[in-house]
């Protein structure tokens, strides 16, 4: 058993652990949000669409933090028109589909015109976890309080409009202006995140924690602190991990979530068998 | 411009794939599965990175982890087809599986940091082999065929699956073999375009004859149709352009199409209703 208190010896690793914390909380209550709208697939988009943000930045000398905000935000614009909620229409993952291709396009061309990023390519896909200064601390906390404090603003007008859109509107909730509102807030924490975690996997913390609490409750409150609890969970074991293991941070993060995943949908599965049992009987 | 070698095996593997990917997409839009076929291009990228950090040949490793998960995209979700948030939570897994393998590969070849895994993710069509170049065209080829033999039961299935069943199709034997021959698709064309891109060549070609054509079997011909156009166009301009990475120049092409399509489908229907 390794010392578990030489984790916290590197000013690094304080960094990544605090970092990842900040991270995994906002994440989390967006991601909830996200799979309550299923929006995923809008979410995925979002996050590779940070890939070309970064490489752009890079490629014109403007700070490449600037570059993840600007795509995020540009992502979040051209992508409300198209994502209503609720169902998935087959246009709409056509228009999204194609956002997300042309946006790793323009991405591909930056690095091929630029090949100072190639070096770096690995860090904005896959994140540098380990790389992180106090300042980017503070920046990230800022974000992640504007972000979570602009979702509890908007907490229940924001769930009715994304539990059902047509009595929502009908009871006079502006649900378009709340859909294009939640993308940008989306894109904002996506920008954030994936500066730490890279634009690939920034994805996982979005999605596999606020995927597992849907499956445990389906009551909002419950659901988002559970949703909390575990990507703080793993994100914090699974730096933890990586600290004494040569593989990667991000691998250990999400073989994590998805381990709970599992479990919770198994779990789910037998709880429901015996009911059906003892119901029977 | 054809006096080139690299440009005749690039339009002797492209013309193929970018037509099954044509044909193919045309369903994956009308299915709304882009996100599952979004899914498995990236499942390709671990695939590739895994078979390259075990040392075998990295075509093993798409295949066959393409053909899994397709398989499993295609058998969880029922009749409804797998949701979104489970394409999601399992497709986060494997971007983190394809990190693990990303950094056991630069790990062994010190030096080549990144290349491998930017050769995987963006593709290089102008980097073919002659081998390369024939199997891909003959892989495409089949799989073009073998979705046409099912179109007419598939576009039932797709478009009213329980009236579907009422008449015998097995609807659900139906996607799965969609998916797989989603998943060889994916897993042939990412040594063309790309992981990343393959997604264009599904959904803009696609979405594009979705908003143009009037019955079904129109908007299948102009999908694959499109994305054979855009592949050739793509591939001119790559030529003549050398900076422009010819995966870039071809999503570019087909990004615009789209873009068209769907502009020039506002307007007729402005003028329809002015």
């Amino acid at each position: 058993m390794p010392d578990l208190g030489q984790l916290f010896d590197y000013q690094f690793m304080v960094n990544a652990l605090e970092a990842g914390g900040v991270v995994a909380v906002m994440a989390a209550v967006v991601g909830w949000f996200m799979v309550v709208r299923r929006q995923t697939f809008a979410g995925h988009t979002l996050s590779v669409i940070a890939f070309p943000g970064a490489a752009g930045a890079a490629l014109a000398g403007i700070p490449v933090a600037w570059g993840y905000y600007a795509a995020c935000a540009l992502g979040a614009l051209v992508l409300s028109p198209a994502v209503r909620g609720g169902r998935s229409h087959s246009s709409e993952s056509a228009v999204i589909g194609t956002v997300q291709a042309v946006g790793l396009a323009c991405g591909f061309l930056f690095v091929a015109l630029n090949h100072t990023v190639l070096n770096g390519l690995d860090g904005i896909l896959f994140g540098t976890f380990l790389g992180i200064d106090a300042g980017q601390v503070t920046t990230l906390a800022a974000v992640a309080a504007a972000t979570v404090g602009l979702i509890a603003l908007a907490a229940r007008p924001l769930l009715f409009a994304s539990l059902d859109a047509e009595v929502a509107a009908a009871t006079g909730v502006p649900v378009r202006a709340l859909g294009l509102a939640f993308l940008l807030v989306l894109g904002l924490a996506v920008a954030a995140t994936a500066q730490i975690t890279g634009s690939l996997l920034v994805f996982t913390l979005l999605v596999t924690p606020a995927a597992t609490a849907q499956v445990l409750t389906a009551r909002p409150a419950a659901g988002l602190a559970i949703a909390v609890g575990i990507a703080l969970a793993v994100t914090w074991t699974g730096l933890a991990i990586a600290y004494y293991s040569p593989y990667p941070v991000g691998f250990w993060i999400t073989s994590l979530s998805f381990a709970l995943y599992v479990l919770a949908r198994v779990g789910r599965a037998l709880a429901a068998r015996r009911l059906r049992r003892v119901a029977l009987a | 411009m054809l006096g080139h070698e690299f440009m005749r095996l690039a339009l002797l593997a492209g013309t193929p794939v970018a037509l099954a990917c044509g044909l193919l997409g045309y369903f994956v839009v009308l299915r709304s599965q882009v996100f599952a076929g979004d899914a498995l291009s990236h499942v390709a990228f671990t695939g590739a990175l895994a078979a390259a950090a075990a040392g075998v040949d990295v075509r093993i490793g798409l295949f066959i982890a393409t053909l899994a998960v397709a398989a499993a995209i295609g058998g969880l979700g029922g009749r409804a087809g797998a949701d979104d948030v489970v394409v999601g939570t399992v497709f986060a897994w494997i971007l983190g599986l394809g990190a693990l393998f990303l950094s056991i590969v630069t790990a062994n070849r010190s030096g080549s940091n990144g290349v491998a895994g930017v050769r995987v993710l963006f593709g290089s069509i102008f980097g073919l082999s002659a081998e390369q170049a024939w199997l891909a065209a003959v892989i495409a080829a089949v799989v073009a065929m073998a979705l046409i033999a099912i179109a007419r039961p598939l576009l039932l299935a797709s478009l009213d699956a329980a009236v579907a069943e009422a008449r015998g199709i097995p609807v659900a034997a139906l996607g799965i073999g969609f998916m797989c021959l989603v998943g060889i698709t994916s897993a042939e064309a990412t040594q063309a375009v790309g992981a990343l891109l393959l997604i264009g060549l599904f959904a803009a070609p696609a979405g594009a004859a979705h908003r143009l054509a009037l019955n079904p079997y129109q908007g299948l011909a102009l999908s694959g149709a499109l994305a054979v156009g855009a592949l050739w166009l793509g591939l001119v301009i790559a030529y003549l352009v050398p900076t422009l990475p010819p995966s870039s120049a071809i999503v570019g092409v087909a990004g615009a199409v789209y873009l068209a399509a769907s502009l020039g489908g506002r307007l007729r229907a402005a003028t329809t209703a002015g």
